[in-house]
């Protein structure tokens, strides 16, 4: 198991490595989304980042940010989580994007129409994450339904974080930015990939860059 | 005015009147107020993990109920409380997620909640009030010149203890 000190002594390699899991994973559940709600989708190249615990909220605009989170957990031979993050404003204007609708709210008001949409949203991209993360390390994926929360961002990280915080002080983010321009408004979104602490070395091994040096 | 002091996740700050010690976007975590009335003089403990005895050695113990309060309220002492005086008041240890099935780390928020409750019990802090539980998120901010406790959720409105 990888403890603290390895987490922060990622090689360049190994760093890159994770980085193109991210590019790879993120480019499919992107062209996913695209199809979804016919629109283009713009993307950032993923960061790597080890980060203190405490510090994971302030990558998403701090703890008090009102959020849309879907949380899925990964289980097979590396598991971790998945946390696919909108800003509030983002969430809205993807469901009414998806329903084919314009709306104008004012409220966190949420149906359950609503809230079953992210949720697939959530799924639909995870699942086109995990598949071509399982292409490209030959492990096997599988994503547990999604579960969805609106609320502030640090009490929705803190679930994750306190997973991780079990064995250690820092956390692992690989983490990719979308955004679209829909009729209703701007969407970004942020989609984490966290692996469970052992889970790091699994991937690292499977695509052949687990040695440091 | 005093200063406001912020408090990050697995985080203890101790701090004197007219200070407030503040901590952000608490889910499953437990923020953990100390007050001593008469100097008032506080801390605030914001906690991610009932119990230590499974961690590594070295880790930060103000991540663990076990440890942070022990810690927190020697810090306090320092500044001049008086440990008999000392009052708690917690709020945090919610569910954010809801999965069939829930196993041990999804009901965290209810085991951190009790992991506290049994710390201050050891430690002889009378617990003075809370508010846990529920599926969402809370601010909490301790205000020490007065020793009320606010609690800011986004839909579940606002409350002083």
């Amino acid at each position: 198991m990888l403890s603290d000190g390895e987490f922060t002594q990622l090689n360049a390699l190994q760093l890159d490595a994770l980085r193109e899991i991210g590019n790879v994973g993120a480019g499919n559940a992107a062209t996913a989304l695209s199809q979804l709600i016919n629109k283009k989708i713009n993307m950032s190249v993923p960061k790597v980042s080890v980060a203190p615990i405490g510090d994971v909220p302030d990558l998403v605009g701090g703890p008090e940010t009102l959020v849309a989170g879907v949380f899925l957990r990964v289980f097979g031979q590396a598991p971790s989580s998945i946390l696919f993050l909108l800003p509030h404003d983002s969430a809205f204007a993807l469901v009414d994007t998806l329903m084919h609708r314009t709306t104008d709210r004012t409220d966190y008001e949420i149906t359950e129409m609503e809230e079953s949409a992210l949720k697939e949203i959530g799924n639909i991209l995870s699942g086109a994450y995990l598949n071509a993360l399982a292409h490209f390390t030959q492990i096997t994926l599988l994503p547990s339904i999604p579960s969805l929360a609106i609320d502030m961002a640090g009490a929705i990280l803190s679930i994750i974080l306190i997973q991780l915080g079990q064995v250690g002080d820092y956390a692992l983010v690989i983490e990719t930015e979308f955004s679209a321009n829909t009729e209703n408004d701007d969407v970004r979104g942020h989609f984490f990939l966290i692996p469970d602490p052992g889970s790091l070395s699994i991937i690292l091994e499977a695509i052949g860059v687990k040695e440091n040096g | 005015m005093g200063n406001t002091i912020k408090v990050a996740m697995a985080d203890i700050k101790v701090g004197v009147a007219p200070d407030t010690l503040i901590s952000y976007g608490l889910g499953s975590c437990v923020g953990i107020a100390i007050y001593d009335n008469v100097a008032k003089i506080g801390g605030l403990a914001h906690i991610m993990l009932p119990d230590s005895r499974q961690s590594r050695a070295g880790e930060n113990p103000a991540k663990f109920a076990d440890t942070a309060i022990p810690i927190m309220i020697k810090d306090v002492l320092k500044l001049g409380a008086v440990h008999k005086r000392l009052v708690a008041k917690i709020a945090g240890g919610s569910q954010m997620f809801h999965f069939s099935g829930t196993n041990d780390i999804m009901r965290i928020g209810e085991r951190n909640a009790e992991a506290v409750r049994l710390a201050l019990k050891k430690e002889g802090i009378k617990l003075f009030a809370e508010d846990v539980g529920g599926n969402y998120g809370r601010t909490v901010e301790l205000i020490l010149s007065s020793g009320v406790y606010k609690i800011k959720t986004i839909e579940k409105g606002n409350k002083e203890l």
